[in-house]
């Protein structure tokens, strides 16, 4: 049995565009992902493809963000093109909407630090009531105004996900699924990973695990310490189009159904959902739309988002054992077109883009003084 | 298409508004059989591909009866016992998310 | 907590479990959906008409009495009452009149049924396609029946019973069609020395067969292939039975294999299940008085397993008598003494089951349809799409239904559940008990957004009403 060129551990949308641009580069590559019921960030994801308000005192990950948002469309014309799947990407600018004077001053004066920190083009404006009853007739009256930036989008994460395998396993890649990995060992050379009796050697590994990235990294000299951040998420039924800017918290899909979501919790491993909190995302979706009083409510979710301890990327090398490499986040969505290009070219040996070379782990050491 | 039985007792008869038009059906039945009685084969048109459908279990469960019930979309024909006067359309397709503009 | 005992479902579990409740003296509130009690075995029983309940049989008329102790005993019956959430603390929120409350007490029955198996052929989704038990309903709560011709196609003992009750009430049934394969009766069979103890349902099957026999009307066995053929509505069912393709032109197609758990609150609190292959259907976990995995939250009846509506009474009653002793209202021998005689007759109801089961399991294409069968009614996902899913490296429901949106319609998986279960076990070659279920998540059933949105603004509040 031939060897791997790298194995992807995790199959979500991080592991999945990784997977994907590597298999694009002709690697001998295989993926495995655990069962139906892991916890999955990516099933719990909003869809935004989103720039604003990100990367507040770390303009590298705001030029991160950005340069993923402009690769987005040849990102999704390309999967579409390889797997017939349209990811219904839409980046008609998107709305962060607020319901106090204090609210949206505070949001306006985020993006102006941001404009100022980047010292680039940041586009973004305030709109208020009136502005913004003229570009969305349905704005309830309880909001004062909105934040727009032209650069924000959506997508279906959903699409995005199946697009990311069917093209990943079109270009040859192979998907172990239904696994849990055991054990990884340094061997000349490369790895081996040992996953349910199963051992897979490779050249490289990469770990894109989400949560399970904590328990792997030591394997490979490398340090995740990320925890379970609780999301929750209301799902309407079919609707006729009427939102076409997604907003920060409510967005209506290709489907028609509108997705409402606004809520962190620390409450561990819990991905359950509650009406404590639900009610208050309802709440908080009437106001901004009182039109939705009356729409039926068909699902909920609960998921975990995958939080470092200052919210950024990590994404570093192994020194210890070279050829390991560990990448989490939590914007997987916005980020996939980064993933998927320039993440990868440097997995395979090449430059570090400069902006992901202040996200490693030793920056969460405590420093004394 | 459905019809009653013969030889039942008579009941107090309402008088609703299907799609505009008068149909008189035994008062605080279940509107899915009122509307299965009046000759309504298809109560609705699937948001997916606008493909016709009807009830098929009548307890609840299936959501395939969903009518706008006095101005409310996809309300389960099934669960809804019919008043005088009350205002049925057919369910055609995603509804809109406000109905009365 | 605002009562000792919730009860949820007034059909003759819920119904058994409320009036023993509150007969040990337990502050106790019955929560159902429809407008009247019965559930739907004995749906609208108390507003019979007189010939009707005379067509559909003394076993529907058992339900009014039921129905009259439930009246007589004090429980606070709640009717027009969706519960759509209960949270791990057993606090239980409801739906009336468009306003949400809660409730919350030390013990709850849920009593929440069954229903019928989806029974997915091509053409099912046509209007005038029904379940045989919908049949059942229209005859119950509105004295109908189909106008025109009618085919009843399938496997289950609802299917000769509602055969019968349409051929009583002067309905034209132009067929029955029976999909039970080859070899069940022999099956079947060994488990006969054990239905005899319950042969008053083993007597009933031979009057409906030789009813069924006198009308002269048509018969087809081991049918398969079975599909609808219309343009807007159903026009006929096609199937391929003595060896050929048969085709009965009919109005109406009533299909039936059987009834299954619905297991939608089950899921919500994430209690443990097992696959039962003998039902090919999910099974809760219980105790012998319904405790399920979740301390204080009991079952009771069909919606634990199938089981029938005499021994659903027995159920809800035993789930009651747990709860009371549970609450330390009851002591050790009379526990005992009541319960005994329960579980006795429980365990004679349940004899039944390994012979209709065997006798009715359903055939392969219901349980594993053919790929161009819509599977998920709501969202139009077909059983190959199910597969294809599962070869792109889905591994159970939950992926599955993120792909393809299986499952994601308002009917929230009730439906295409059990199949898809079914159909990833076959393609991934694993048993449906690894494969699981759907996550079940609060509203059970859809709500609106304003009756959530109220609930902001009264957090936690316990309402005594």
């Amino acid at each position: 049995m031939r060897d791997l060129d790298t194995l992807v551990i995790g199959g979500g949308i991080v592991g999945m565009s990784l997977a994907y641009g590597l298999a694009r580069t002709g690697d001998r590559i295989a993926l495995l992902d655990e069962g139906d019921d892991a916890y999955r960030a990516a099933r719990g994801n909003f869809g935004l493809v989103w720039v604003q308000g990100k990367g507040l005192g770390r303009p590298d990950y705001a030029r991160w963000t950005l340069q993923a948002a402009a690769a987005w469309p040849a990102f999704a014309a390309e999967l579409g093109v390889r797997t017939g799947i349209d990811v219904e990407l839409s980046q008609p600018g998107g709305l962060t909407m607020c319901l106090s004077d204090d609210e949206l001053a505070g949001r306006a004066a985020s993006l102006q630090a941001l404009r100022d920190e980047l010292g680039t083009d940041y586009p973004f404006d305030v709109l208020d009531g009136a502005q913004l009853r003229a570009l969305i007739p349905q704005t309830g009256p309880a909001v004062v105004g909105a934040v727009r930036c032209p650069l924000d989008g959506h997508t279906s994460p959903l699409r995005l996900l199946r697009a990311l395998v069917q093209g990943y396993e079109s270009l040859g890649g192979a998907l172990h699924a239904g696994v849990h990995v055991d054990a990884i060992d340094r061997r000349e050379g490369g790895f081996h990973v040992r996953a349910d009796g199963i051992t897979y050697s490779a050249a490289r590994v990469v770990l894109a695990a989400g949560l399970g990235n904590r328990a792997l990294a030591p394997l490979v000299g490398l340090s995740a310490p990320v925890q379970p951040n609780r999301g929750q998420i209301i799902v309407t039924e079919r609707l006729q189009p009427f939102l076409r800017h997604p907003t920060l918290h409510v967005r209506q899909t290709g489907e028609g159904v509108v997705q409402i979501g606004d809520s962190k919790e620390d409450v561990g491993f819990d991905d359950g959902t509650t009406l404590a909190q639900l009610s208050h995302i309802a709440a908080r979706a009437t106001r901004c739309f009182p039109l939705l009083e009356g729409v039926n409510i068909v699902r909920t979710w609960g998921a975990l988002r995958v939080m470092s301890p200052d919210g950024f990327p990590i994404y570093q090398a192994s020194r210890e054992c070279p050829g390991a490499f560990v990448v989490t986040c939590h914007s997987g969505i916005t980020l996939a077109p980064q993933h998927a290009g320039p993440l990868v070219d440097w997995i395979h040996g090449g430059a570090e883009p400069p902006e992901i070379t202040g996200f490693k782990v030793g920056r969460f050491d405590v420093q004394t003084h | 298409m459905f019809r009653p039985i013969e030889g039942l007792a008579a009941r107090r008869m309402v008088t609703l508004r299907v799609e505009g038009r008068a149909v008189v059906v035994p008062e605080g039945q279940a509107l899915a059989l009122a509307l299965l009685q009046a000759g309504v084969e298809s109560f609705r048109e699937t948001p997916v591909s606008a493909a016709p459908r009807g009830p098929m279990c009548l307890m609840g469960v299936c959501f395939d009866c969903l009518v706008q019930v006095d101005g409310r979309p996809n309300v389960q024909a099934c669960m809804v016992h019919v008043r005088d006067g009350m205002q049925v359309q057919l369910q055609r397709g995603a509804r809109r998310a406000d109905p009365t503009a | 907590m605002t009562h000792d005992l919730i009860v949820i479902g007034a059909g003759p579990a819920g119904m058994s479990a409320a009036t023993t409740g509150a007969a040990l003296g337990l502050k106790t509130v019955l929560l159902d959906e429809q407008p009247r009690p019965g559930g739907q075995i004995y749906r609208d029983v108390t507003t019979a008409d007189p010939r009707l309940a005379a067509l559909l049989g003394p076993d529907y008329m058992r339900g009014a009495a039921l129905a009259q102790a439930l009246h007589r005993c004090g429980a606070d019956v709640r009717h027009d009452t969706l519960v759509w959430d209960v949270a791990p603390d057993l606090t239980v929120t409801g739906l009336r009149d468009g306003r949400s409350f809660q409730l919350r007490a030390p013990q709850i029955v849920a009593a929440t049924g069954a229903m019928e198996r989806a029974s997915p052929i091509p053409g099912w989704t046509l209007p005038g396609v029904m379940s045989a038990g919908a049949a059942q309903i229209a005859l119950k709560c509105a004295g109908a029946v189909p106008a025109g011709r009618i085919v009843l196609a399938g496997a289950g003992p609802l299917l000769l019973l509602v055969a019968c009750q349409l051929l009583a009430a002067g309905a034209t049934v132009a067929a029955v069609v029976e999909t039970a394969p080859a070899g069940r009766r022999l099956a079947a069979l060994r488990h006969l020395p054990s239905a005899l103890a319950a042969w008053p349902y083993l007597a009933k099957g031979m009057r409906m067969l030789r009813t069924v026999r006198a009308a002269g009307m048509p018969r087809f066995k081991q049918a398969s292939a079975l599909r609808v053929v219309g343009r807007l509505h159903a026009e006929a069912l096609e199937f391929s039975a003595d060896g050929r393709t048969q085709r009965v032109e009919a109005d109406t197609v009533l299909l039936h294999h059987g009834v299954v758990p619905n297991t939608q609150l089950s899921r919500l609190l994430r209690l443990d299940h097992v696959w039962d292959d003998s039902q090919l259907a999910w099974h809760v976990v219980t105790d012998a008085h319904g405790q399920t995995s979740l301390p204080g939250l009991r079952m009771a009846g069909d919606g634990i397993a199938i089981t029938g509506a005499r021994a659903a009474e027995a159920s809800g009653s035993l789930a009651a008598l747990g709860a009371a002793r549970a609450l330390g209202r009851l002591d050790a021998a009379a526990f005992a003494a009541r319960t005994a005689p329960l579980a006795r007759a429980l365990a004679v109801e349940r004899r039944i089951r390994p012979f209709l089961d065997t006798l009715y399991r359903p055939p392969r294409d219901i349980t594993a349809p053919a790929d161009e069968t819509i599977v998920c009614r709501c969202e139009e996902v077909s059983a190959g799409r199910v597969r294809e899913m599962a070869r792109l490296g889905c591994q159970g429901p939950n992926q599955t239904k993120f792909f393809s949106r299986c499952g994601m319609g308002p009917c929230q998986g009730r439906v295409c559940g059990g199949v898809v279960t079914q159909l990833l076990a076959a393609e991934l070659g694993k048993p449906p008990g690894a494969v699981g279920a759907y996550r079940v998540r609060a509203p059970l059933k859809p709500v609106p957004m304003g009756a959530l949105a109220a609930m902001a603004d009264h957090p936690g509040e316990e309402h005594a009403q």
